[in-house]
């Protein structure tokens, strides 16, 4: 139990003076404890093996803050390692900002920051800068997460839209929109049980060991917000290439179509949190493909479709069960707030 | 699977080789018009076979009056709009619910949810935007009564369902239309039976045809439209047996027809039909939102330059209306059929190539 008086967080707390100490002191850096973070220093002093870096941050306002298979602690932290992976970079370390709800409980705080310590270990990632921010009743939703990330780039690894050629193949490295619909089915809002769990994961070191032990990925990304159609239909645009992706290829669990066909959602456009698009040479997908396979984060992983000439604008097409063929759009957008 | 669709195809071909001329077929269902192209079937059909997209999308039909009186009611401090997530894009006269964003809007899943909503808040009067065809009229029925057993009486139904054969029967009455037989609707068929269609085969002398929503369900059910045309026999038929009969649920239909009674309505695009509507009987009247605020649904304008109701009759496809995918899209939709992701066109817009699954 925590060591203030109180049980829940004041506004005080984010004042800047006692309060604000006794928090830091007593509540954040024993549970993200590590020596840089520990000199409470205004910034983090670095010593990084590359010079040549990727940076990247990102915000976190998923409701509700625990969900099956995660919580917003673990997706943060998740969230923007996944982002410097695919960028090509190896996550070296993390800044990780609060801003709490006056009123919110110490005790799931607790539970968020363990969390978020937990996964940056087990990634070996520190969480090494920090700020906390409180703000009046009904200023912010209980607790918002901003994460900021900084690795080093993998040497010879050079990812981006231009690479893309025809022909190149796409792999993700497993079932699509867990993460979204078992959000979704925990909204107090929508009251839908199921069973389904989020993917939320940290697939740096799977990506890392791709990017390092086979040549050939072009481009890489997380389908998070917008899911799968999303991403595609991004890659599309920036590459001016069509992509043709076949239904019967693309992993999906039972549950989550159900779920989805039941509450009106298009899978493909539901987020995901712990996978990953890679566009890779068509060479290299079979090895690519076996190595995901041999990975936890990897074993439902399948080559979804090829990058193929375009006719007359570039798009994402789909060759459905029935060999019927559709386009797959990007979606709209607001269909599923606060997702993560 | 593929093996039955390769034999409903064979037979579509047959037919079409044989009556030599293009076969309309109307899907009258929303979420066939989603399936179909989610599946890419129109792709895979003989090139005579036509699809016209009906009017059986609940939320696109739903008339820019009836959206300007829960504009009206959301502006009320003392009501909280319950609404399907669906109903929160399409356009009143003047803006739509999303639009609005209006604290007191909330998107609820089911009618259970709506009247949960005004037990939780008993100082507010909710008002249940009831909207959709036969299928979901019994469970609006369903709360309007338990709210008067439970004597809730902060709870209200704005209702906009529609009845699907009078609107059916309206667009065979159009002098102009090119429907040779109907794709019968699987969930409304499954509260009022295939029999229900019967009048439709006698009066019109077309095939109406019941199929469930996978792909297989669809295209058999093409298929057995193809095969009575080409006997010329037009009959009510169901592919979709697992759950409709021809009499439908009769529980269902009896609770409807305690809540309820036919009233004529607006639709969008395609104006007032007789009968073609459910408003709550006078001994529910306290439940009805029109009634307790004493606002009346006012049939609005179409916009210039929309040609939804063109559609939703069949007449002309999506691509030949000048607005579609310029000023309509379904990020600024203009017309009902832009408006939900069943609607005609925003199926088009999302699932279909331009210029290739275009007929």
């Amino acid at each position: 139990m925590t060591t203030n008086a109180v049980d829940k967080i004041l506004l005080a707390h984010g004042g800047g003076g006692r309060l604000t100490d006794q928090l830091i002191r007593h509540n954040i850096l024993p549970k993200l404890k590590n020596d840089i973070l520990a000199e409470l220093a205004d910034a983090a002093k670095l010593e990084l093996s590359s010079s040549s870096v990727c940076f990247s941050t990102d915000s976190y306002v998923v409701k509700p803050l625990f969900f099956n298979g995660g919580d917003i602690g673990k997706l943060a932290v998740c969230g923007t390692i996944n982002d410097l992976a695919v960028a090509g970079a190896k996550p070296a370390v993390l800044g990780l900002a609060l801003i709490i709800e006056e009123g919110f409980e110490f005790r799931l705080l607790e539970k968020i920051l363990e969390s978020a310590a937990d996964t940056a270990k087990q990634n070996n990632v520190p969480i090494v800068a920090g700020d906390t921010k409180v703000v009046e009743t009904g200023a912010a939703d209980k607790i918002f997460i901003n994460t900021a990330g900084v690795g080093t780039r993998l040497p010879g690894v050079d990812l981006g839209f231009d690479k893309i050629a025809l022909g190149d193949k796409l792999i993700i490295n497993g079932t699509i929109g867990d993460h979204g619909m078992a959000i979704i089915c925990q909204r107090e809002d929508i009251k839908f049980q199921s069973d389904l769990e989020s993917d939320c994961a940290a697939v740096a070191e799977l990506v890392c060991k791709i990017l390092e032990s086979i040549a050939g990925v072009k481009f890489m990304r997380d389908p998070t917000r917008g899911g799968l159609a999303a991403t595609l239909n991004e890659i599309v645009i920036a590459s001016g290439h069509s992509i043709e992706i076949t239904e019967a290829d693309i992993p999906v669990k039972p549950t989550a179509q159900a779920a989805a066909d039941v509450l009106g959602f298009d899978i493909l456009n539901v987020a995901n949190e712990g996978k990953f698009v890679a566009v890779v040479s068509p060479e290299s997908a079979e090895n690519i493909l076996s190595l995901c396979r041999n990975h936890p984060l990897g074993k439902d992983a399948q080559i979804i479709g090829s990058v193929v000439r375009t006719a007359d604008a570039p798009v994402v097409e789909l060759i459905t069960r029935i060999g019927g063929r559709r386009i797959v759009q990007m979606p709209y957008g607001h269909e599923l707030p606060r997702i993560c | 699977m593929l093996e039955q669709i390769y034999k409903a195809h064979a037979l579509m071909d047959e037919v079409c080789k044989a009556l030599g001329r293009q076969i309309n077929i109307m899907e009258v269902c929303g979420t066939h018009t989603v399936a179909i192209f989610r599946n890419g079937i129109k792709g895979t059909l003989p090139p005579k076979i036509k699809m016209l997209s009906g009017p059986g999308c609940p939320v696109c039909v739903t008339d820019a009056g009836y959206i300007d009186v829960a504009l009206k009611l959301a502006d009320d401090k003392s009501v909280i709009i319950a609404t399907y997530g669906d109903m929160m894009r399409v356009p009143g006269t003047n803006g739509s619910l999303e639009r609005k964003h209006s604290k007191n809007v909330k998107v609820v899943l089911s009618s259970t949810d709506a009247l949960q909503l005004a037990q939780d808040n008993p100082g507010k009067t909710v008002v249940f935007l009831a909207v959709g065809f036969e299928t979901t009229t019994p469970a609006t029925a369903v709360v309007v009564r338990q709210a008067a057993e439970l004597g809730i009486d902060n709870f209200t139904v704005l209702a906009a369902h529609k009845r699907i054969l009078p609107a059916m029967k309206a667009l065979l009455c159009e002098k102009n239309h090119k429907i040779d037989a109907f794709l019968c609707p699987g969930h409304v068929s499954v509260i009022i039976g295939s029999d229900a269609y019967v009048p439709i085969v006698r009066e019109f002398a077309r095939p109406c045809v019941v199929a469930g929503f996978e792909p297989l369900q669809i295209i058999e059910g093409l298929g057995e439209i193809c095969r009575q045309l080409a006997k010329q026999e037009p009959e009510v038929k169901s592919v979709y047996n697992a759950v409709v009969t021809p009499q439908g649920n009769a529980t269902a239909q009896q609770i409807i027809n305690q809540c309820f009674e036919a009233a004529d309505s607006y639709w969008r695009g395609l104006g007032k039909i007789n009968n073609s509507a459910f408003r709550l009987k006078n001994q529910y009247a306290r439940f009805d939102a029109f009634k307790r605020f004493g606002l009346e649904e006012k049939g609005a304008e179409d916009v210039t330059g929309c040609r939804c109701g063109e559609i939703l009759c069949g007449l002309i496809d999506p691509p030949q209306c000048a607005m579609f995918g310029k000023t309509c899209t379904p990020d600024t939709p203009v017309g009902p059929c832009m408006v939900s992701s069943e609607g005609t066109c925003a199926a088009w817009f999302k699932y279909a190539r331009k210029g290739k699954t275009a007929q």
